[in-house]
Order: structure tokens, then sequence, then C-alpha cells
């Protein structure tokens, strides 16, 4: 990617989030009462997120199968510790360790 | 007096939001590095889109030259949510909170900056603008910090990192997924038809970008319709 290709999708990725955010925050002024608006936008968040790390996640290490004990490794940290970092840092832990024992063996 | 006062008691509100995001943003960092960008232009996009699944998306999709369209549909479905909390906000804003400078703060509306913000009874300008200070430094060193980090780190340790992002997204859909069923079902919902949109022909060459905000749109539809959500249901 050249320069002036990043500097587009920049362009285009910033002004695209920044419009998103202020369009509505500066015209909008009425409450949203729609059910099915309200729904959808109570699950929109965690679809996003899901589509986003699965199967991609699946594909972000070196290998598979570390990548996979990673992504199970944080559900089952998520489900006991809802700490971010936490989650993080144990999810990288497992794949680094199961890289170092895929590369030995 | 008063006005230094609420920036002050943002600025306090605003320091666990800022430490959160040092390490999501380091995370961001490595994976910039990883999809071939130079330092200075993780840092770049980090400071002016502030957005962690939107810019995470947003590299995915500048790996390829010429996905404008892909890039602005997947930014519009990622981050349409923003635009709700923007109107939830814009009902606790106080008088003097308008015009130009909803034009300029609207832009450090973040699910977390907007968690804190909403929960108050009034939201001033000075106490926003504290609150999203250290945030945005935050946000803007942990990427600093991650994509140097991300050119002198061996190639082992930045594949574990590589996973990072993914497992912040786990930790904030996996607490949630756990205490409600309908949620259960539509994120399983999600993952399959992301699954069939990664592997079967025809759909696999579906750009990411609008792939996952079929995805994300049909699943949060199919959410409404199959279990709507009633009044006092919490969030």
């Amino acid at each position: 990617m050249d320069t002036r290709e990043f500097f587009i999708y920049l362009l285009l990725l910033a002004g695209s989030t920044y419009l998103i955010r202020v369009i509505p925050f500066s015209l909008v002024k009425k409450k949203i009462e729609n059910p099915f608006i309200k729904s959808f936008l109570y699950y929109i968040p965690y679809t996003v997120l899901t589509a986003m790390t699965f199967p991609a996640a699946l594909f972000a290490t070196g290998n598979i199968v570390s990548a996979l004990v990673g992504l199970i490794a944080a559900v089952i940290i998520a489900t006991r510790c809802k700490n971010l970092t936490v989650v993080a840092v144990g999810s990288c832990l497992c794949v680094l360790i199961c890289e170092i024992i895929i590369n030995f063996i | 007096m008063r006005t230094k006062n609420q920036y002050a008691k943002g600025l306090v509100d605003g320091i666990p939001i800022g430490l959160g995001y040092l390490s999501v943003s380091f995370g961001f960092g490595i994976m910039a590095i990883s999809a071939g960008l130079y330092w200075w232009q993780a840092l770049l996009i980090s400071m002016t889109t502030l957005t962690s699944a939107g810019q995470l998306a947003g590299i995915g999709v500048m790996a390829n030259p010429g996905q404008y369209v892909p890039m602005l549909v997947s930014q519009a479905t990622i981050n349409i949510r923003y635009s709700f909390m923007a109107v939830s906000l814009s009902q606790k804003t106080d008088s003097k909170f308008r015009g130009i400078f909803r034009a300029i703060l609207g832009f450090f509306i973040t699910d977390e900056i907007f968690a804190v913000a909403v929960s108050r009874k009034s939201v001033s300008r000075s106490y926003f603008i504290g609150l999203a200070t250290l945030p945005w430094i935050g946000w803007a060193t942990g990427t600093l910090v991650g994509a140097l980090a991300g050119n002198i780190l061996p190639s082992i340790v930045m594949n574990a990192l590589c996973i990072m992002m993914y497992a912040m997204f786990v930790a904030v859909v996996v607490p949630p997924v756990a205490k409600s069923k309908p949620l259960f079902a539509v994120v399983l919902f999600t993952a399959l038809i992301s699954a069939a949109f990664y592997f079967l022909p025809v759909l696999r060459d579906i750009s990411s970008g609008i792939s996952i905000s079929i995805c994300a749109v049909a699943s949060a539809c199919f959410g409404a319709v199959v279990f709507p959500r009633k009044e006092g249901d919490e969030d």
C-alpha cells in the first residue's frame, strides 16, 4: 500500500467513524421507542464482535492449533473473570506456550 | 472554578478507561504491524479513529487496494452502535453542550466513555472533555508502544500477541452470553453464518468488511425478531 492509498483509507476510516458519531449527536433530539430497533441495537455489538472473532481468530497466530487453544482459553477465562486484560494476557500466554511446544516437536 | 472541578472529575473517571485502552490498543499496534503498516500509520489511525473493532476491520480491508466501498460499509455496520449511543447521550447533555461542542466532542463517543457519561444525571462539556482525555491518550500511547514492539519482538511472540484483540472481544461477549440464553442463541447463529462466509465457495470471495456487516446485521435482525427485548430487560 503506498502512502497516498493509505491516506485515502485513513480518511474513509476516520471520517466515516466520526460522522456516524457526530451526525446523530448533533441532530437527533427524540428518544428511540421502536421495540425492533431497540432490540436490534442491543444485539448488534455482540454480533459484530462475534462475526469479527469467529472464525478469523483461528488464523491470527502462526498455527491454527495454537489459535484454537488461545480462543478456548479466552472463553474459559472470560466466564470466570471479567477483566479484559487478564483474559487477553491469559489467552496470549496459552498461544505462546502452544507455539513453543509445536516448534519443539 | 466549577468548570475546572468538572474537568478534574471527568479526568479521574477516565483513569480506568485509559488504563484499559492501553492494553487493547497495544494489541491493535501489534496487529497493524503484522498487517504490514508502519508505526506512524498505526498511530495516526488510532489518534483519528478511536475505536477497537472498527480499526481492526479497517486494517483488514486495507490489506487489499481499492476496497473503498467495503471500508465504508463495514465501518457503518461496526460503528452504527455509536449513533445510538450518541442519541442516548444527547438526552443527558446540559444546555451549554450543543452546536459546535457536540460536533467536536462527539468524536470521543466510545463504548466505555459513553457508558460512564450516560450514567450521570447531566453531562457538561468540561466533564466530557475531562472524561475523554486519558482514554484518548491511552489509546494513542498503547498503539505506539505496540507498533514499536511489533518491529522488534521475535515472530513467535508476535504470533501469540495477535490473538490479544480477539481475546478482548471474547471477554466482552462471553460474560453476558453466559447469563442469557437468547443472547447465546444469537451469538451462536452469528458464528455459524460467519463460518459459512469464511469457508463456503462464492461466499468466501466476499470481502471481509462486507461479510462482517452481513453476518452482524442478519444475526441482530434474527435476535430482534425471535427474541425481542422487553421494557425493563437489563442491558
